[in-house]
């Protein structure tokens, strides 16, 4: 029923024989779910299963003797479908590996039944600190970020800056409610306070009486506790009420390259976030961006649709050094090797799934520091991976002993 | 976490104005709506769409074509007008004889392609859009900073809000309106080409959302999504003032934008919910609507 | 009371898109020939596709049934009946995850909860008709929806997740797809059952005598405004008994199910099979469900596809598959 997209693999499928037992159904199936149509379509969508591709290119599209297999899926965020379509995948069509998955909800779904059935779900989309929390699962790796990392990373980082006095705009729902409650812990932790707080509507167009109640306050730094369509919204209004030019800074919670993109520099300079992932940081990840943007449109890669990359590379190098697609030898394999590649240098897995690695502190450029298109970022500092995720033990995985 | 007492009238007021700016949107894309109830009693559920496109086509002259803002206004309503004019001539006159709930489900269902389309083609993100150089730069009023863009989109949506009621209220065009509205047969005995001027009313109509859509453009992202949230909204203004009340369409359209200003103040996390609180209220006391007549 | 409710059918307009459902003078043994079928395909159905599948199949279609209820048989239209479905999968999940209650006792739960909530709907509603009715009952349901983001025990947009099966009646362990199937299956017939009967009883006829003239039935001696608020809690309780079997089924709760583009779903499924017919809506929310997963895998925009259904049924296709057979076989019978 969910159209195959096949990876020039009919042939190989033939060729590999039966004689790789090891793997079952003799074909490693990958299965990018995401929304490819709505609010996370550009920060994931095509772009993810693009990234996953390249990947099982890189392995000529076989493993452990077995032809890889990737198919996609729509989730349209909504957590039934995603339930509905993890659940058949693995019982109807074998999928071996669930990858991506943004929206918590949807990823929170998909957990539950890949750690009933037995399967390795590779998150890089959802940012739910949960998911490798209170419903963390020995087959579930969180690869690319959470609500933690991208909160306390930008918070710390105006705090040391000397921004200590902080005024958060919060979407009125568990997500904004958690970037809040992690950026406010950091800013008292460092010394700092949190002059107020306004909780806005999820899908708000009008961002200007909560922004001039921020403006009100004389924080130094506003934070906009919310994600997509909302904090562009936000940002493009705060530049429209003269916010930034009279001396407060933005800080957006959780925001992508795509996001930037469709803001335009104009109205987002200045900008101050934490991403896993930029293209622009040294020759590999240039090129593998390159090749990346010429296969998605010319559009450069978000941190999800690279981390998607590395997840499924890292699933793949497991599969091949085991010799089988058994979820539990291809998890403890996963966890035992480091992972190295464009995306991250040395990271390692933690027992609640979590993937640490480096994250990066940038500052959007101004229109005139832009060279070329996609030229949006300053790296500003990097955060080492163990500050910049939860310790395991504070997480309330029960894997972890 | 906020003191009701404790509020400063300096941010009551910048409250109210950004409110009064909000109510100018709802003002403008309900009088669209009750215009074409009022005529062709249709509830046009494709008017978050084509508020949508309006924005879109402003977006797209901006960027393909070169044409500016200015062009923007005069043309991207146009465009959405003839988009309506086609709707109307093609499939909304065949279902003028049945109930009028077809008129409601085919709208619905042009809502879902418009926006389907463009969140194919444009993706979700939405697409930037800037501030005409005209009016960048605000007003320090004392107690709040306005953009001279948001004066302009109040002073523009109050022209056009009250140009359309005075057209229709007060000239002989909108006599002959108003008689086409009670009784069609009788206007169109007297001469008067009446399914002509329905269909004008439509594209008149839509042309409105279409306006209100470049007004929108540089305020919000220039995204497919952006009348699905909005028309809801809109709804329960028209609900609230009486569907097919030119007056009622522009008056609530103000004051709820006023009443959520208000609500952002005190209670912000309710201030989607209510416009609807407002709309039972009014229903239980008033079935009709502020300023509708019972049917 | 029998009597009247005969004239007032007759006096059923024949343009109008909706049929009465039993003509006379139907051969009875091709339709028990043809229920017989269907149960049997129903009863065969998990064991040839893919249950959870056929499970939402048999969920949604229970869901236009009772949105059928009122358009197809009352000529309400209602965009809020999300308000409903969704409200009840909260309860449901609710009831079954943090109270630990049995599930029959849950969906129950769900089921009264949605009756209680379409009589608060129906007191504010009723009174108007036709485009208002839509209107208020739409701007009620977002609501409903506001209420589902903020509350805390419907946790936000994750919505409630794994919800337990748990024991039907404390003995059929419902995690067994095959038992879950049955049960589902189980719940939709006793509402279907439910509906037939009501469309059958002196209270459907009445509810269609309003429905074609409202008025004249006044006239008569009806307190129609009753008539429709029954209905309309009786068309809303049945809405959550669907809602609260689906929180079941896929373990979850979520704010899907209150937004009103699934107000909109259930007007398309019941469109598109056929108002006021009664099997209309099954073979409606099939076609759509079936089609909403078919393209789910393709590069096709679902809303796309969605709204052009929509607009061709409501352009030439009125009354609905199940409608226009009905009519075809009436012709042929004449000829």
């Amino acid at each position: 029923m969910l159209k195959s997209l096949l990876c020039g693999t009919a042939l190989l499928a033939v060729t590999a024989g039966a004689a790789h037992a090891q793997v079952t159904n003799n074909v490693v199936k990958i299965g990018v779910m995401n929304d490819r149509s709505g609010i996370y379509a550009d920060l994931a969508g095509e772009g993810s299963a693009i990234a996953a591709r390249m990947a099982a290119e890189e392995f000529g599209n076989k493993v452990a003797g077995a032809p890889i297999e990737i198919v996609v899926a729509d989730h349209q965020n909504k957590a039934d479908i995603a339930a509905n379509t993890a659940r058949e995948w693995v019982d109807a069509q074998n999928v071996d590996v669930v990858a991506d998955v943004p929206n918590s909800a949807a990823a929170l779904a998909v957990q539950g039944i890949t750690k009933e059935k037995k399967r390795i779900f590779l998150m890089s989309g959802p940012g739910s600190t949960d998911l490798t929390g209170k419903a963390c699962s020995p087959y579930g790796f969180q690869w690319t970020y959470d609500n933690y990392a991208m909160a306390a990373g930008t918070a710390r980082a105006l705090v040391e800056q000397g921004k200590k006095n902080w005024f958060i705009v919060t979407a009125d729902y568990a997500f904004g409610h958690s970037l809040e409650d992690e950026t406010t812990k950091m800013v008292k932790q460092l010394g700092g306070k949190v002059a107020g707080t306004v909780r806005h509507p999820l899908g708000t167009s009008d961002f200007s009486s909560f922004l001039l109640q921020a403006q009100a306050s004389k924080a130094d730094v506003i934070g906009l506790a919310n994600a997509g369509g909302d904090t562009t919204n936000a940002v493009k209004q705060a530049s429209e009420f003269g916010i930034t030019q009279s001396g407060q800074s933005l800080a957006g919670l959780l925001l992508f390259i795509s996001d930037v993109n469709a803001l335009g520099l104009q109205a987002a300079q200045g900008l101050m976030l934490t991403t896993g992932f930029y293209h622009d940081m040294n020759d590999e990840t240039r090129a593998w961006s390159k090749k990346f943007m010429e296969k998605n449109g010319g559009k450069a890669p978000t941190m999800v649709q690279a981390g998607v990359y590395s997840a499924v590379r890292h699933y793949l190098k497991a599969v091949e050094a085991v010799g089988s697609d058994d979820a539990d030898k291809v998890a403890a394999k996963m966890r035992e090797t480091p992972v190295n590649d464009m995306f991250a240098k040395d990271g390692k897995i933690g027992p609640n799934g979590r993937m640490f690695h480096d994250m990066y502190l940038a500052q959007v450029k101004t229109p005139a520091e832009s060279k070329a298109a996609w030229d949006y970022y300053k790296i500003v500092k990097t955060i080492p991976a163990q500050q910049a995720y939860l310790d395991p033990a504070q997480s309330g995985c029960s894997l972890v002993k | 976490m906020f003191d009701v007492l404790g509020v400063p009238p300096q941010v009551l007021f910048g409250q109210l104005l950004l409110g009064l700016i909000n109510g100018s949107f709802y003002a403008l894309l309900s009088l669209g709506l009750a215009v074409i109830f009022g005529m062709l009693n249709v509830i046009n559920f494709a008017h978050g769409a084509l508020y949508m496109i309006g924005a879109f086509v402003a977006w797209l002259l901006l960027n393909k074509l070169g044409l500016g803002y200015w062009w923007a206004l005069g043309l991207s309503p146009l465009v959405v007008a003839v988009v309506g004019v086609l709707l109307e001539k093609t499939m909304l006159s065949r279902l003028y004889k049945l109930d009028h709930l077809y008129g409601l489900l085919l709208t619905f269902g042009l809502a879902l392609i418009f926006e389907g389309a463009f969140r194919h083609f444009y993706g979700v993100s939405g697409q930037p859009y800037p501030i005409p150089d005209l009016l960048k730069g605000g007003q320090n009023l004392g107690f709040m900073f306005l953009p001279n863009y948001r004066g302009w989109v109040v002073v523009a949506s109050l022209i056009v809000c009250f140009g359309t009621w005075f057209a229709i209220e007060r000239t002989r065009l909108g006599a002959y309106l108003r008689a086409a509205t009670e009784n069609p047969v009788l206007v169109q005995a007297f001469g008067i080409n009446v399914p002509v001027m329905i269909t004008a009313t439509y594209g008149f109509g839509v042309a409105l959302a279409g306006l209100a859509g470049v007004l929108a453009a540089p305020i919000y992202q220039v995204s497919p999504l952006m009348g699905t949230n909005l028309i809801i909204v809109v709804f329960a203004v028209v609900v609230i003032g009486g569907m097919g009340s030119i007056l009622g369409a522009i008056v609530t359209g103000l004051g709820l934008g006023l009443l959520e200003g208000l609500t952002k103040v005190f209670y912000p996390e309710a201030s989607n919910i209510v416009v609807f609180v407002v709309m039972a209220i009014v229903l239980l006391i008033k079935p009709a609507g502020l300023f509708g007549r019972e049917r | 009371m029998a009597a009247k409710s005969q004239v007032n059918l007759s006096q059923g307009n024949p343009s109008q898109a909706t049929i009465a459902v039993r003509q006379p003078g139907q051969d009875n043994t091709t339709r028990l020939i043809l229920v017989g079928l269907g149960l049997a395909a129903a009863v065969a159905a998990p064991f040839v596709l893919y249950p959870v599948f056929v499970m939402k199949v048999l969920c949604f279609a229970l869901f236009a049934c009772a949105f059928n209820l009122l358009i197809g048989f009352a000529g309400l239209l209602s965009f809020g009946h999300a308000a409903f479905f969704g409200g009840a999968a909260y309860i449901t999940a609710h009831a079954a995850k943090v109270w630990g209650l049995s599930p029959e006792i849950s969906i129950l739960l769900g089921t009264v909860f949605a009756g209680l909530l379409g009589l608060a709907f129906g007191a504010l509603a009723i009174r108007r008709q036709g485009i208002y009715f839509a209107m208020i009952t739409l701007a009620l349901s977002q609501m409903v929806f506001f209420m589902a983001l903020q509350l805390k025990f419907t946790g936000g947009e994750d919505g409630i997740q794994g919800v337990p099966r748990g024991h039907l009646f404390g003995v059929f362990d419902l995690n067994d797809p095959l038992a879950m199937y049955y049960f589902v299956l189980a719940v939709f017939l006793v509402g279907f059952a439910l509906i037939w009967r009501t469309v059958h009883s002196p209270f459907g006829q009445v509810l269609k005598a309003i429905r074609e003239n409202e008025p004249r039935a006044i006239s008569l001696g009806y307190r129609t405004e009753r008539y429709k608020l029954l209905a309309f809690v009786l068309s809303a309780s049945l809405a959550g008994l669907a809602g609260g079997t689906k929180s079941l089924v896929f373990q979850l709760a979520s704010l899907t199910d209150v937004t009103w583009q699934m107000s909109g779903e259930v007007v398309l499924m019941t469109l598109l099979g056929g108002m006021g017919t009664l099997f209309g809506p099954v073979v409606g929310a099939g076609i759509v469900v079936t089609l909403e997963s078919y393209l789910a895998g393709t590069n096709l925009p679902v809303p796309v596809v969605i709204g052009a259904i929509f607009v061709v049924c409501v352009l030439v296709f009125r009354r609905g598959i199940v409608g226009e057979l009905q009519a075809l076989m009436a012709r042929h019978r004449k000829s």
